[in-house]
């Protein structure tokens, strides 16, 4: 029982964990919160769902969806960052909530307000692994979500474009004399961010049945609560934070009842935010500093 | 008046509350992203004084605020050392705790996430709400022009530098916080009483960002910002059918110019002080 | 002249992490002295500063202000208590006006009158007023005193930092690097003022690189390098002081 719980928390955790990863990756780059990645997921699973029904086959939806999604953040870096970059990092902030609101009314307006759901892409089969039970559908989604997981990890620590990005992210000025060529950094970082947030909307989407325009501000929220237990900045971190909040989640249902489901969550977020806000593995400060 | 307006101008009452609830932990340099939070106690706290202990209407009132106050007091205290973006998700997360919290618990008091009905027979009159405004109007007045008003702002621009001068700035900033979570329960306890139900699921994120975005629009360094950005709010769909649904978009479209263009918001210090509409003495060249 | 002890460092250290920014310091300042802290860069001379007000907490040593000790105090309560500082990199207000930063500098002065409120007594407020007034035509700053303090040139944005840093009526004033960034006549400019405000009864401890400056205003000087004491003395003394020297060793100015 406490095994099934705890597949589900993981089930649960990976959806959190990639946009968890998606806040982060602007975090630790940026320093800056994009508080409009919940939406964007959002975004994902809509858009997913548009494509599927309008007669595409999901396997082409959901890369699709994942472009838009990511063109959706190029948009938010032209009018969020690019022209703030000199401001107080308030404002950015400030602006991508803008950014949240204006996706979720928009959405709202266009899609309508009820939840609509992803139709059957394949005939589940049941699985029994020990004690455990898990469908088909669930075990590709899991495995879908652990290999953006590890993709992404992979590609920051192999790939120039990853170096990059960790070089800009310790020091703009250094990378820039060191030749890297930091707009395009940040722009796939705001790219990449993006496509993950959809991917994890789309996955969300078909692993709950679930599909709203009301869907993004919970999971966000979620999203930076895993991002901060786990540690600000880190992918490795917002992987950590993403199943931890979700295995909070399943068995605080689990054990004390529906009630306990978003308390122990929130509860986190706002625990680690006083008692250690650079959260598990965390490198960035989050308390004032001095002179 | 006709009821349409009757009730237009009472959610601008209630909204110019809520945005001065939010400036003023914010003239101290701390962005609160969970006053929802405390309006939801306040109206909680009100509802139930009023309906199943039978307390008179103005004290519940306060005692909802009071509530809400001191529930901030102690929430000030460990969000003090966070730096900006973290104090906003901290209270972000601390207004979703309340929320759940009404959602859950009580519920034989409040109905839970069912909602809280038949809070009283007849709803309070517009005059409820907006002396409460003219009051915290007037408070806000006297307060932006006295010695404390000049430290919050220097707390605002730079609090290491301010406790530096011998500014108390942890009184402050909490001071600061719970004056605002009081505003806040007082415009639930208010709220409550006028629309004669609440439920928890209207004290959401939503609800403490469009506070925020009253007081961003309207101008962050004084309390006149939130008083416009609320009236914009309010008032401004009412003109057509469209912005009403497209309320939300049009808003944070403007969010998205305003940050880029003027971050302070529409009104600032200067545009209230007199000689910065009147012509400039010449000035000796050099 | 009068030699009691303003500020006394016994043995104060500090250190981050492994790296030692403060060594087994001592100093005196004595009341009414011009005193400076010198050395080259990364001496840990702004360190000390920040301990002194508060800003880094001392764990080793002790530091008095006159005989309290303020080792482990708040800093609002150090600077009400007396000590008053400026910033290497001038840290003003940015939405208050030149007045604005000397009334912020006497808020606490205010309050003390009536036991925590802030006093609306007209005495009282005559009184701030006109010492508001004193402190900017000392500094030469009366004519801007309605514009915003950060629009002003850099020189005169110093001087609304030295003003903030009196309007809190200090014992002891501390200037971070005071003449950073300045040429040769506001330099000059600054020396003036600070001999008056020293002529006004008070102590000043001074940061500076400015060698000129230094020997023209000092009466007395602490060498830090490395975060420990090498030499101290009047100026004459310092510039003969062979560890200095060396210390120094291809630094001009």
């Amino acid at each position: 029982m406490f095994i099934q719980q705890l597949l589900n928390g993981i089930m649960l955790g990976s959806t959190y964990a990639l946009i968890a990863i998606s806040f982060t990756l602007l975090m630790g780059i940026l320093n800056m919160l994009n508080f409009a990645i919940g939406e964007v997921f959002m975004l994902g699973a809509i858009f997913g769902l548009t494509f599927v029904n309008l007669g595409l086959s999901i396997y082409v939806a959901f890369p699709l969806a994942m472009l838009c999604t990511g063109c959706v953040c190029l948009v938010i870096e032209r009018f969020s960052f690019r022209p703030l970059r000199n401001a107080p990092p308030l404002v950015p902030l400030l602006s991508t909530i803008g950014f949240s609101i204006l996706f979720q009314n928009t959405a709202e307006n266009i899609w309508g307000t009820e939840r609509s759901q992803f139709p059957q892409w394949m005939e589940p089969v049941d699985f029994h692994v020990g004690p455990v039970l898990i469908s088909s559908t669930q075990l590709i989604i899991l495995t879908a979500a652990l290999l953006f997981m590890v993709g992404l990890d992979l590609f920051i620590q192999r790939t120039r474009i990853g170096r990059g990005m960790r070089a800009v992210a310790e020091n703009i000025e250094t990378a820039n004399i060191l030749g890297v060529d930091s707009n395009l950094i940040i722009s796939t970082a705001f790219f990449v961010s993006g496509a993950l947030a959809g991917a994890s909307g789309i996955l969300f989407g078909l692993s709950f049945s679930i599909v709203s325009p009301f869907m993004g501000m919970e999971l966000g929220i979620k999203g930076i609560a895993a991002m901060i237990v786990g540690g600000m900045g880190n992918i490795r971190g917002a992987i950590v934070g993403g199943m931890l909040i979700g295995i909070i989640e399943v068995l605080s249902v689990g054990y004390f009842g529906a009630l306990a489901r978003d308390f122990a969550v929130y509860g986190a977020l706002f625990l680690a935010l006083v008692i250690r806000p650079q959260g598990i593995l965390g490198m960035i400060q989050a308390e004032k500093e001095r002179i | 008046m006709s009821s349409y307006y009757l009730d237009l101008f009472s959610a601008l009452g209630l909204n110019i509350l809520l945005a001065l609830s939010v400036y003023c932990p914010m003239a101290t340099g701390q962005l609160s992203l969970g006053n929802a939070g405390f309006m939801a106690i306040g109206a909680y706290v009100s509802a139930i004084l009023v309906v199943h202990l039978h307390v008179p209407l103005f004290v519940t009132l306060i005692a909802g605020g009071v509530m809400a106050g001191i529930v901030g007091i102690l929430v000030g205290f460990p969000v003090l050392r966070l730096r900006g973006v973290f104090l906003a998700m901290a209270t972000l997360g601390f207004g979703e705790i309340v929320r759940n919290f009404f959602m859950n618990f009580l519920e034989s008091l409040t109905g839970g996430a069912y909602g809280f009905r038949g809070i009283g027979d007849t709803p309070i009159s517009i005059t409820w709400i907006w002396g409460w405004v003219i009051f915290f109007l007037i408070f806000f007045f006297f307060l932006s022009r006295s010695r404390l008003g000049l430290a919050m702002i220097a707390t605002h621009d730079d609090d290491t530098v301010s406790e530096l001068i011998g500014i108390n700035i942890v009184r402050l900033k909490i001071g600061a916080f719970g004056l605002g979570a009081f505003i806040a329960g007082v415009a639930g306890g208010l709220y409550a009483h006028y629309y004669l139900y609440i439920e928890p699921e209207f004290f959401n994120v939503w609800k403490s960002i469009y506070m925020v975005l009253f007081v961003i629009m309207g101008g962050m360094l004084t309390f006149w910002g939130g008083v416009l950005g609320a009236s914009i709010f309010t008032l401004l769909p009412e003109l057509t059918r469209v912005l009403q649904d497209w309320r939300g978009a049009f808003f944070g479209v403007v969010i998205i110019g305003l940050m880029i263009a003027r971050p302070s918001g529409l009104i600032t210090r200067e545009i209230l002080r007199l000689d910065f509409w009147l012509p400039s003495p010449k000035e000796s060249k050099p | 002249m009068n030699k009691t002890s303003i500020l006394a460092l016994s043995r104060v250290c500090k250190n981050f992490g492994g790296l030692i920014a403060v060594d087994d310091l001592s100093l005196k300042v004595s009341s009414g002295q011009i005193c400076g802290l010198i050395g080259p860069n990364g001496g840990g001379k702004t360190t000390v500063f920040n301990m002194i007000t508060g800003v880094y907490p001392c764990l080793r040593g002790s530091i008095h202000l006159e005989d309290v000790d303020i080792r482990s105090m708040k800093s609002y309560r150090i600077t009400r208590l007396g000590i008053a500082r400026t910033f290497q990199t001038i840290r003003l207000f940015p939405n208050l006006s030149t007045l604005e930063h000397v009334l912020i500098g006497q808020n606490f002065l205010a309050r003390s009158r009536i036991g925590g409120f802030p006093s609306l007594g007209r005495t009282d407020k005559i009184n701030l007023r006109g010492q508001a007034e004193e402190i900017l035509n000392l500094l030469g700053i009366w004519e801007v005193r309605h514009r915003k303090a950060i629009t002003l040139p850099y020189g005169s944005q110093r001087k609304v930092e030295i003003a903030r840093a009196l309007a809190t009526r200090p014992k002891l004033l501390l200037l971070d690097e005071p003449t950073a960034g300045m040429n040769i006549r506001e330099t000059e400019e600054l020396l003036k003022i600070i001999s008056k405000i020293r002529g006004l009864g008070n102590t000043i401890l001074v940061i500076e690189h400015d060698m000129k400056f230094v020997m023209g205003i000092c009466d007395y000087i602490f060498v830090l390098n490395f975060g420990k004491k090498i030499a101290e003395g009047t100026p004459e003394e310092i510039s003969q002081n062979k560890r200095v020297i060396e210390a120094y060793l291809g630094r001009e100015d």
